[in-house]
C-alpha cells in the first residue's frame, strides 16, 4: 500500500524519498516556486513554496515526505505571504516587465499575477546591477536576477561545465561567472546549454531570439503559471 | 607570488576543505585578496575560480581591493557604542587621517567597522590585522596612531594593548571545581562509555548554544548512525552580540573542553574533532595549538588514548568573520571551506554533518559541563537547577554595571538577583541572549533564568536609564541586515527591508502606518526564514515594540503619509540646473505645513 500525506485536506500518495513538492506535483496540485525545477538538486532559497507542515513552516521543494504530515498549501495566509515574498524580487533587483523581453514568458512575472500581485508594496532598492552583453549569444542582465541558482545547477548538474555561481553575502549576493575576466564571453558557455535557457526570469536571454513570439500571445499572457507548471513538470517529476 | 602560493596550499596538503586558512594566509601576507592569488589558488586546488571569489566576498575578514598593511577594525556591537566608540572612532579617523571605511593613500592604514568582536567586558574594543586590542581610549589611540604612524611591527606594540582579561566574577558549580586533564577520561573508560552516556543523559545537559537540545539524545543519536566516520566539532564561533563566554573557557579552561570533545568522540566513536575559532579570536590561537600538543604528549589525543581504548584528535579552524558560521550547519559548510550558507534539513548534522558524515556540533560550555559529569556524575549536575533545566549556566554580562565579566548561577536565578551581583542599578532593561534573543523591561526581573522562561546562550546586556530603546534596536538590526547569509529571500531581503523601516523611524521620516508596515516586515522574516538567523532578527524589533510601543510612535509624524526621503532635498539637481532657488522651487515636508 502507498503512504500518503494530506495537503489541504486532500490525500495524496507518495513514495519514500520524495519532497512534498514531488508528490503534490505528481498528484496534479501546484505548489508556488521559482527555485525549484524538477530534475535539480532542491535548493529552498526563493522560499515561496514554503506551506504549513503540522503547523510548521516549511519548503516543500526541500522537505521530505512523510506519513502523517498534514499539510496546508493554498491558505489565505500563505498565499498573502507568498505575495510579499514575491514582492520583495521585485523590488530587490529592477523589474521594468513591460520593457522586458521575457514579459509573457517570465516565471516571477506569472507568479507575481498568479498571487494577485498588483503593487511592489515595498519601498525599491534601485540596486545598481550591470548587464554583461559580452557573449556572442546570450546575454545576462543581472538587474533580474533572484539568485534561484538554477543556472548554476544545470551548468553543473546538466551541461558538465561550472559557469555560473552566486557570490557575496547577504544583499551584496550577485550572479558572477567563471572568467579570469569575469565577463561571460570567456567562459564555456554556448547558447544551447541548459544552464542559458533554464532562467525564470529575464535575467539570462539568448540573443536575437526575441519577440519572435509576439507579447501577448507568450505561455503566460493565456494560461496562468499553476496550469503550465503542472502540465510541463508532473511528468518530470515521475 | 606564485611561489607563496605553492608553499602555502603545499601546506594544507592542497585541500580545498582547508580554504578559509588559505585565504586567511593570503589576506595576512597582501592585505588582500588579489586576482592573481585566487586565480593560482583555483588552479593548485583545482577548484573553480567561483569559488574563491566567493568565499572572499562571503567572508569580513577578506577583501578583493587592497586594505592598509595595518587593518584596523572597530567593534560596532551595542556594548562598544555605551563605552563611548562613535566619539573615539571619530578621534581615530582623525588622529590617522583616513577616514572609515577607507584606506589611507599610502597606504599604511585602513579603518573600518567591525561586528562584535567578543569584547563586551572590555570594550571600546577592536582588530588590528586580526589580533584583539580591548580597551581603547583617547590616551590608547594615540599611541596607536604613533605606532602605526611609526610603522611599528605589531610584536613591538606595548602587551597591554592586547591584554585580555576572563574578568570571571561569580564562579559556580563548574567554574569553582575544575577538573585535571585526563580525569574524564579515566572516569568514562572505568566506568564504561556506554554509561557515561546514560551519566550525561541523567544530568539533563542541555546544549550551552541556543537551542537547548539535550546533549545525550544529539551523542547516541549520531552514535547509532550506521556510518562509521563521525565527526565531533565545538562550536566556538561565539558571534552573539554581548556574548563572550567561550572566550573565557577556551583561555582558562581549554584543557577541560578538549576533554570533554574527546570523551564525545569515545562515546560516538569518532576519530576526528574541530574546534572552529572564530577569526576574532585569533588571539587564542597559540595557546590553544599549545594545550593540544602538550595533551598529544600527555597521551590524552591521538592514537591509542588511554592505553588504546579511544583514537582521536583535534584540528582548530578560524572562521573569517561570519556571525552566521556559528549556525552549526553553515558552520560545517565554512569547515568544509565554502561560504556559511545554512544547509537544507532534514537531513540533521547528527546523520549527515562533516563531508555528508555524522557529526555531532556543540558549544563549547556544553563540552565543558560534560567533561565535569563524567567526572562527578549526572546526579551532581542535575542536583542544581530547576526541573527542566539542569545544572548551571554560565552567563557573559556587560553593558551598565559595575562589574562586567563571567557569572555562573544555577538555573533558576532570577534577573533580579543576577542585576544585584554585577552592580546594575537603574536599570531600563536587559537584552538576554544576544539580539537574537528578548529584550526584557524593568517589569519583568523576577523572570528566571532556565529553559522553560528565560532560555539564553548566556548573554545579558544591561541598560540604564539613560539609554535608548530605539537606538538599541537599531543597532541589533542593522547587524541583522549585515550579517545575514542572503540565501533565502525574506531574511535577504527582508532583514534590509526591516533596516531601512525602522531607519525611517528612528529618522524622524515614519508617519501612521510605518510601525504597522515595521511589524509586518518583522512577520514576514519571522515566519518565513530558513535558518535561526532570520527567523530571530526581528527580536530586536519584535521584543521592544511589544513592551514600549508608545516609543515607536511618539517617532512618528502626525501626517498621514511621509516619503522615505527628502522631497525638497531631491529637488536640488533640478534648481541647480533650472538655476532658480527661490520659494516656490522648495517643497515642503513638514507637519506643520501639511495640517
Ligand atoms: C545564526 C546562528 C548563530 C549561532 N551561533 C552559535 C554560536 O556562536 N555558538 C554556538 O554554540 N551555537 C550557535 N548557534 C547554535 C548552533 O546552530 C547549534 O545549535 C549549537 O552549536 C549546538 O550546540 P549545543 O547543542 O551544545 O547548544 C547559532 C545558531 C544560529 C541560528
Ligand atoms: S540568472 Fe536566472 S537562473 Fe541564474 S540565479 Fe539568476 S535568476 Fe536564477
Ligand atoms: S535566514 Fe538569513 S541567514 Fe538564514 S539562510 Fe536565510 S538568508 Fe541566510
Ligand atoms: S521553490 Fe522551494 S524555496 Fe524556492
Ligand atoms: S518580465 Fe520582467 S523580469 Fe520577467
Amino acid at each position: 500500500m502507498s503512504k500518503t500525506i494530506t495537503i489541504d485536506g486532500k490525500a495524496i500518495p507518495f513514495t519514500e524519498g520524495q519532497t512534498i513538492m514531488e508528490a503534490a506535483t505528481a498528484a496534479d496540485v501546484y505548489i508556488p516556486h521559482l527555485c525549484h525545477h524538477p530534475g535539480y538538486t532542491p535548493h529552498g532559497s526563493c522560499k515561496l513554496c514554503n506551506v504549513r507542515v503540522n503547523g510548521r513552516i516549511c519548503s516543500a521543494c526541500t522537505f521530505p515526505a512523510a506519513e502523517g504530515q498534514d499539510i496546508q498549501n493554498h491558505s489565505e495566509e500563505l498565499n498573502a505571504d507568498r505575495r510579499r515574498i514575491t514582492q520583495m524580487l521585485f523590488v530587490e533587483g529592477n523589474h521594468l516587465c513591460p520593457g522586458c523581453e521575457k514579459t509573457g514568458n517570465c516565471q516571477l512575472q506569472a507568479v507575481a499575477y498568479h498571487l494577485n500581485m498588483l503593487d511592489n508594496h515595498f519601498p525599491h532598492f534601485y540596486a545598481k546591477r550591470n548587464m554583461d552583453a559580452s557573449h556572442p549569444d546570450v546575454l545576462i542582465d543581472h538587474n533580474r536576477c533572484i539568485f534561484c541558482t538554477l543556472c548554476v545547477r544545470a551548468s553543473r548538474e546538466k551541461d558538465g561545465k561550472d559557469v555560473f555561481a552566486i557570490s557575496g553575502r547577504g544583499i551584496n549576493k550577485h550572479l558572477i561567472v567563471n572568467a579570469e575576466s569575469g565577463l561571460l564571453k570567456d567562459t564555456d558557455l554556448e547558447a544551447t546549454d541548459q544552464a542559458a535557457t533554464i532562467c525564470p526570469t529575464g535575467a539570462i536571454l539568448i540573443k536575437r531570439t526575441g519577440y519572435t513570439v509576439p507579447i501577448g500571445e507568450r505561455v503566460y499572457d493565456h494560461r496562468e503559471i499553476d496550469a503550465v507548471s503542472l502540465e510541463e513538470e508532473r511528468g518530470e517529476h515521475g | 607570488m606564485r611561489q607563496f602560493i605553492q608553499r602555502l596550499a603545499a601546506k594544507h596538503d592542497f585541500r580545498p576543505t582547508h580554504l578559509l586558512e588559505m585565504l586567511r594566509a593570503v589576506q595576512a601576507r597582501y592585505h588582500h585578496i588579489p586576482a592573481d592569488a585566487a586565480e593560482l589558488l583555483a588552479e593548485v586546488l583545482r577548484i573553480p575560480r567561483t569559488r574563491i571569489i566567493d568565499a572572499t566576498e562571503f567572508y569580513s575578514f577578506f577583501s578583493t581591493d587592497p586594505k592598509g598593511r595595518y587593518e584596523l577594525l572597530i567593534s560596532d556591537s551595542i556594548t562598544d557604542h555605551m563605552l563611548g566608540k562613535q566619539e573615539l572612532m571619530a578621534y581615530l579617523a582623525g588622529k590617522l587621517g583616513v577616514a572609515v571605511g577607507e584606506v589611507r593613500s599610502d597606504g599604511v592604514v585602513s579603518l573600518d567597522n567591525t561586528s562584535c568582536t567578543g569584547m563586551c567586558d572590555q570594550g571600546p574594543a577592536g582588530l588590528v590585522n586580526g589580533y584583539a586590542l580591548t580597551r581603547l581610549d583617547r590616551s590608547r589611540i594615540d599611541q596607536i596612531a604613533e605606532l602605526i604612524n611609526g610603522e611599528i611591527s605589531l610584536e613591538e606594540w606595548p602587551a597591554e594593548f592586547f591584554q585580555v582579561e576572563d574578568n570571571i566574577r561569580r564562579p559556580g558549580l563548574l567554574l569553582d571545581s575544575p577538573i585535571a586533564p585526563g580525569e574524564a577520561l579515566k572516569a568514562a573508560l572505568a566506568r564504561g562509555f556506554k554509561e557515561t552516556l546514560i551519566e550525561i543523559d541523567k544530568s539533563g545537559l542541555r546544549g550551552r548554544g541556543g537551542a537547548g537540545f539535550k546533549t545525550a539524545m544529539k551523542w547516541r543519536f549520531c552514535a547509532e548512525e550506521p556510518q562509521t566516520e563521525r565527526y565531533v566539532v565545538c562550536n566556538a564561533d561565539e558571534g552573539e552580540p554581548g556574548t563572550f563566554k567561550d572566550r573565557v573557557l577556551l583561555n582558562s579552561f581549554a584543557d577541560q573542553v578538549f576533554e570533554g570533545m574527546t570523551l564525545c568522540a569515545a562515546i560516538i566513536g569518532a576519530k576526528q574533532g574541530f574546534l572552529y575559532l572564530r577569526g576574532e579570536y585569533l588571539h587564542l590561537y597559540d595557546k590553544l595549538q599549545a594545550i593540544l600538543a602538550e595533551r598529544r604528549a600527555a597521551g590524552l589525543l591521538g592514537a591509542g588514548i588511554l592505553g588504546g581504548a579511544v583514537d582521536f584528535d583535534i584540528e582548530i579552524r578560524l572562521g573569517a568573520g561570519a556571525y552566521i558560521c556559528g549556525e552549526e550547519s553553515a558552520l560545517i559548510e565554512s569547515l568544509e571551506g565554502k561560504s556559511g550558507i545554512p544547509r537544507n534539513r532534514p537531513p540533521y548534522p547528527v546523520t549527515s554533518g562533516y563531508l555528508g558524515r555524522p557529526t555531532v556540533v556543540n558549544n563549547v560550555e556544553t563540552f565543558f559541563a560534560a567533561s565535569a559529569i563524567a567526572v562527578h556524575g549526572g546526579d551532581w549536575f542535575a542536583a542544581s537547577g530547576t526541573e527542566k533545566s539542569q545544572g548551571s549556566k554560565i552567563l557573559s554580562i556587560s553593558g551598565d554595571c559595575a562589574r562586567p565579566g563571567i557569572y555562573e548561577y544555577p538555573f533558576g536565578t532570577t534577573v533580579r538577583t543576577i542585576l544585584d551581583d554585577c552592580g546594575a542599578s537603574d536599570v531600563l532593561g536587559v537584552q538576554v541572549g544576544g539580539p537574537s534573543g528578548t529584550f526584557i523591561s524593568d517589569q519583568e526581573f523576577d523572570r528566571k533564568l532556565a529553559f522553560e522562561d528565560l532560555a539564553t546562550g548566556g548573554s545579558f546586556i544591561v541598560f540604564n536609564g539613560n539609554r535608548d530603546i530605539l537606538a538599541i534596536a537599531h543597532n541589533f538590526t542593522h547587524f541583522f541586515a549585515h550579517e545575514s547569509c542572503g540565501f533565502c529571500t525574506p531574511c535577504r531581503v527582508g532583514t534590509s527591508l526591516l533596516r531601512n523601516q525602522l531607519d525611517k523611524i528612528t529618522g524622524g521620516h515614519g508617519s501612521a502606518g510605518d510601525v504597522v508596515a515595521l511589524e509586518e516586515i518583522c512577520r514576514l522574516i519571522k515566519t518565513n526564514s530558513h535558518c535561526g538567523l532570520g527567523q530571530t532578527a526581528a527580536n530586536p524589533v519584535l521584543t521592544t515594540l511589544e513592551r514600549y510601543p508608545e516609543l515607536y510612535q511618539s517617532r512618528l509624524k502626525k501626517i498621514s503619509f511621509e516619503p522615505g526621503f527628502d522631497l525638497d532635498g531631491a529637488l536640488e539637481t533640478a534648481r541647480r540646473m533650472a538655476n532658480r532657488n527661490d520659494a516656490a522651487a522648495h517643497l515642503q515636508q513638514t507637519a506643520a505645513e501639511h495640517e
